[in-house]
């Protein structure tokens, strides 16, 4: 028996408001996210990328096609059946905006256990925290962490639930180069050393060269996927496409 | 800058609209009552244009004892059958007929009970024919002295028709008379307001309702073909002299209309009470209101300064809102509170069978409508105008819209303004009731800005309570995020908690007081007394005293006779005990000076508070025209329930009801207390009125009455709760609308839609309990300040009413439940997905 993937879209479609103004964000996209890797989304601005990502991640709803993770079915669940997918089998990281500011640092991190009623397995956590490395920073408020800071505390939160598969919007798109790559090196960490699935939308090239494979969006459609990517290799099938849109 | 002002305005509507909401809620209290005040007006001027017709020119004269409204009941002027003479013989006069008309005239109705009415005068009197608007419906005059006629709407509340035997209760005791007319009004009215007439022959009506034949209480007079009231008024006035009222029929019609009026007062000061209460808690909210808008809008307002915006500018863009609030809010308010006036009229007119004259719009209360709604809302809305002023135009570039700003300042002038509120209080427990208020309201405003300071302490104090759940513990953080905002939204719940704890404090005190007094001071068994109707006391028949006292088990009956009078040219109280030695034992009165032993006729025995001392002699203008002096013979230690100046029996003849109003009855220990109560009852009667009550009884009635007023004051708390509900809704709507953001992450985390709502009411809750327990601590101060400042009264001990305070604690639990209805949805409802990309 092959193991099922992380999280699979079959034939997705995504259209957005009605008649002259209807906009086909998805056309038929079907992907999959094998176990344990990093996969890279990437495309021209518009191309669909976020709308995948949510639609992926129950987020949003599709029009038509099926959306799994692991073996639950996505597509089709209530309210209750979201919010429990989410606690259970699905991490996300934002742009910004990731953290509670009333909360501490390490509140946030096990936020998501608490939300849920679960216990925090301790020796993960320990692990979690380390690779963080906040140190004393722990105790802070999110106010008095730079962005770098807030960024990994949010890829710390995302990991310590051990979901089935993290979600991370351009999680680099508002820090600088040096802040970004602890991020990004944070995140490759978690996949090698501990089998992490993550689906990781980005512009930047270089980010995407952390990843396993990138998959590439262009209106609403996967065209092309690299895999083992390097900076330039990125590079270079972005110029491809941009030349074609 | 007026068309950006009200742009941001429709953008801002629902919270807008629950602050208005406030100003509209004391707006319509304000206009209601003018609406009120004016149709019921005109109604009773209406009814009483007629009650004169015929009458040209009225006297009167001019009463033995003259109390003001806040001493006493008014007690009618007596004239005589020389004076009626004197009128007849006046130029211009073709008839004058002397009436009688006393308050007092109690009908027991076909079940046996006295027909009561809920304050106006029952009258008795003497019929004059079909005159002053009267019109026999039925039956004919009473010719003989066994033979009444009554109004209609009195035969028909009483159960009585023509031809029935009907018990009369008047200054004498129960007396049977025949019903053989009934009587109505012009105009097919069955009777003139609440008030009842019973109608008897000349001579019985002197008798039974002045105490003597020969007197009248106003001569009516129909002047000579072609003579001029105003002339025939003024040749009286010359005849009679001093002592006499002369007015012509239209003048006093005009003063028994404005003298029902008066009564109406008392509405209208409760609708007024309802409309302080209203507008001062509102004041709250739209404070709050604009310190968040203020707040939200400073990068837009620096971003105006910036563009070269002056401070005026801003000022008066904020005060622009605030005026067409103000507007919105006062006319929506004038509109319900003309719907209130004519509700409230509807509601009065049928339950006191007044005919209503139809509700009109006085100019009174829209004036007063945009005045109230506009000046309140400006007054609110000052203070975040001039923030809004001071926002420097950097603030526009800066990421952080709203730095805390320390709360020493405000910590400071609250710590000042609570305490000169506090002093005022003090000053003005003995001095004025107008300065405890304004002492209270500023220690109210003093507590609201201290409040800021004690919100994150008493916040993280309370949060610990719901913190053992996440979504508990998210709603504490964030009700601790802006104390500034959510002390002011617990201030304005403050303020009712507040207001009712206190007086439920003095009224707990004082009736333990009360209670604690009886219990050791009051050493007999029984109480006869009447049940509490306004107007003249009920009484019983005094004849009936030795029997009384020879019921089995009886050792002692002391009782008492009252009434007004002028004690040495001061309004006062005089009474006389008929066993004044029983009484010191059931009272445990100790003597001070001279003997305790029964005064004489001329004698009185004075308490040790009184001013007087033995053998000073006391000159007393009794109620009904009597003059006497009285010497002290005693002086006695004034107790904590007994007082008073006790008169000797020759007191009696002063009085206009010559029959006890109230008895004390000592029982012998072994004696069966619901035997004798039983015989006591049964002697009594002929005084439907009167009840036989063992002290705890007695107190349990007189609680009931206190409790009435609780209850009221409990309305106006109803009323500045929903206020203050608004306001939390109006705070929690607005954090959630601020945190839509944090919403969606933790939604996107895994909070479910439950614990979304159960974040949001706990923040709503925190808010809440905070304002409610800074209410009850606020009004146990004000509570136990006024106790103490009345300790010369007897209040002995400060009370707490636990019970209440419970109650009032979990009330604040409840508010903030309900509150979070609305926002608690809302968040709920919060798409994750549109909380995230939100920009
Ligand atoms: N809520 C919406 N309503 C209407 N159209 C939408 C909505 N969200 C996205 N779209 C449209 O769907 C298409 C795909 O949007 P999406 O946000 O997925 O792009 P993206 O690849 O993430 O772009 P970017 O790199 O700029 O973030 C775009 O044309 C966008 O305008
Ligand atoms: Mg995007």
């Amino acid at each position: 028996m092959t193991m099922t993937p992380a999280a699979r879209a079959v034939e997705v479609w995504k259209v957005y408001g009605t008649g002259e103004a209807q906009v086909q964000a998805l056309r038929g996209v079907s992907a999959e996210f094998e176990r344990g890797k990093y996969t890279a989304i990437m495309g021209p601005s518009g191309s669909g990328k976020s709308t995948l990502m949510h639609c992926l991640a129950g987020l949003d709803t599709v029009n038509a096609g099926t959306v799994y993770i692991g073996e639950t079915q996505v597509t089709g669940l209530g309210d209750a059946g979201l919010t429990k997918l989410r606690r259970e089998k699905v991490g996300f990281i934002f742009q910004q905006f990731n953290l509670l500011p009333t909360l501490t640092a390490a509140e946030n991190i096990t936020l998501p256990l608490a939300i849920a009623g679960r216990q925090p397995d301790k020796a993960w956590y320990d692990t979690v925290i380390l690779t963080v490395g906040l140190g004393d920073r722990l105790h802070h408020r999110p106010s008095e962490l730079s962005g770098g800071q807030q960024q990994r505390v949010a890829c710390a939160r995302a990991l310590v639930s051990r979901p089935e598969v993290i979600f991370a919007d351009e999680p680099t798109g508002n820090l600088d180069s040096r802040s970004g790559t602890d991020v990004l090196n944070f995140l490759r960490d978690s996949v090698r050393q501990h089998g992490q699935t993550i689906v990781m939308v980005t512009h930047d090239p270089n980010a995407a060269s952390y990843a396993d494979r990138v998959v590439f969006l262009a209106d609403g459609e996967i065209v092309d996927e690299i895999l083992s990517p390097t900076a330039d290799s990125v590079l270079d099938r972005m110029k491809k496409l941009d030349r074609n849109a | 800058m007026l068309r950006a002002t009200l742009k941001s305005l429709l953008a801002r509507k629902l919270r807008l609209i629950l602050s208005g909401l406030a100003v509209l809620l004391g707006v319509m209290f304000v206009s209601g009552s003018f609406v009120l005040t004016d149709s019921l007006g005109r109604s009773f001027d209406n009814m009483f244009a007629n009650s004169l017709s015929g009458t040209d020119v009225i006297v009167t004269a001019d009463p033995a004892i003259n109390v003001s409204e806040m001493e006493g009941e008014p007690v009618p002027g007596m004239l005589t059958s020389a004076d009626l003479a004197a009128v007849r013989e006046t130029t211009g006069v073709a008839q004058a007929i002397g009436d009688v008309q006393a308050d007092g005239a109690r009908v027991i109705g076909a079940n046996g009970k006295v027909v009561a009415t809920f304050g106006p005068p029952r009258f008795g009197g003497n019929w004059t024919g079909e005159v002053g608007g009267r019109e026999l419906r039925e039956g004919v005059a009473p010719s003989a002295a066994n033979e009444i006629v009554v109004n209609a709407a009195l035969a028909k509340k009483a159960g009585i028709k023509v031809g029935d035997q009907v018990g009369v209760l008047t200054t004498q005791p129960k007396q049977t008379f025949k019903l053989v007319g009934i009587f109505g009004y012009e105009g097919r009215l069955d009777s003139r307001g609440p008030v009842t007439e019973v109608l008897f022959t000349e001579p019985v009506a002197q008798k039974l309702m002045l105490g003597k034949e020969g007197k009248f209480t106003s001569i009516s007079v129909t002047t000579a073909g072609g003579s001029d009231p105003v002339a025939v008024r003024d040749a009286l006035k010359t005849k009679l002299g001093k002592g006499y009222v002369v007015q012509t029929g239209s003048e006093a019609a005009a003063a028994i209309a404005s003298g029902f009026k008066e009564a109406l007062d008392v509405f209208n000061k409760i609708l007024l009470g309802f409309a302080g209460v209203a507008l001062f808690v509102g004041i709250f909210l739209i404070l709050n209101t604009f310190s968040i808008i203020v707040a939200q809008r400073t990068k837009e307002l620096a971003l105006s300064r910036a563009l070269g915006a002056s401070r005026g500018q801003m000022i008066g863009s904020v005060l622009v809102e605030a005026v067409v609030i103000g507007l919105i809010a006062s006319v929506l308010g004038l509109a319900a509170g003309y719907g209130v006036g004519a509700l409230l009229s509807q509601l009065f007119a049928s339950f006191s069978e007044v005919q209503l004259a139809g509700v009109g719009l006085p100019l009174a209360a829209v004036i007063s409508a945009f005045a109230v709604g506009l000046i309140v809302t400006i007054i609110a809305a000052i203070m975040p105008a001039i923030r809004a002023s001071r926002v420097p135009p950097v603030a526009a570039l800066q990421e952080v819209a709203t730095p805390d700003r320390p709360l020493t300042k405000l910590t400071v002038s609250g710590a000042i303004i609570t305490a000169i509120g506090s002093g005022l209080i003090a000053f003005g427990i003995a001095e004025n009731v107008w300065l405890m208020f304004a002492g209270v309201l500023t220690a109210f405003i003093g507590v609201a800005l201290l409040s800021a300071f004690l919100a994150r302490p008493a916040v993280s104090v309370l949060g610990r309570v719901f913190s053992w759940s996440v979504p508990g513990k998210l709603g504490r953080l964030n009700s601790g995020r802006n104390p500034r905002r959510t002390a002011i939204t617990a201030a304005a719940l403050m303020v009712g908690i507040a207001l009712v704890t206190g007086v439920n404090t003095i009224v707990t005190s004082a009736e333990k007081s009360l209670r604690g007094s009886v219990a050791e001071e009051f050493h007999a068994e029984l109480i006869v007394s009447g049940q509490g109707s306004p107007g003249l006391q009920p009484t019983f028949d005094g004849t009936l005293l030795p029997r009384m006292k020879q019921v089995p088990g009886v050792t002692a009956v002391s009782a008492e006779y009252g009434d007004q009078a002028m004690i040495d040219g001061k309004p006062g109280w005089v009474s006389v005990n008929t066993d004044f030695p029983a009484a010191v034992k059931m009272f445990s009165l100790s003597p001070v000076a001279g003997s305790l032993a029964q005064p004489g006729p001329d004698e009185v025995i004075v308490d040790d508070d009184s001013g007087h001392h033995l053998s000073d002699v006391i000159s007393v203008q009794h109620a009904n025209g009597l003059q006497k002096t009285y010497t002290v013979t005693g002086v006695y230690k004034q107790g904590e329930i007994y007082g008073g100046m006790v008169f000797g029996s020759g007191a009696i003849e002063g009085m206009r009801q010559q029959l006890p109003s109230m008895a004390f009855v000592d029982l012998s220990d072994n004696a069966n207390e619901a035997a004798a109560r039983k015989s006591l009852e049964a002697l009594l009667v002929d005084s439907p009125e009167m009840l036989v009550q063992n002290a705890d009884e007695y107190l349990d009635a007189q609680s009931a009455e206190t409790a009435q007023f609780l209850l009221m004051i409990q309305v106006l708390l109803g009323l500045a709760i929903l206020i203050a509900v608004l306001g939390v809704v109006n705070t929690l709507a607005l954090s959630v609308l601020e945190r839509t953001r944090e919403l969606g992450l933790l939604r996107a985390i895994g909070l479910g839609r439950m614990a979304t709502m159960r974040m949001i009411t706990v923040e709503a809750m925190v808010i809440t309990v905070f304002g409610a327990a800074l209410g009850l601590a606020v009004g146990v101060g004000l509570g136990t300040a006024v106790v103490r400042g009345l300790a010369d009264e007897g209040l002995k001990e400060v009370v707490l009413p636990w019970e209440q305070m419970g109650i009032y604690l979990v009330l604040g639990a409840v508010v903030g439940v309900i509150a979070a209805i609305l926002p608690a949805i809302r968040a709920a409802r919060t798409n994750v997905l549109a909380a995230i990309s939100y920009e």
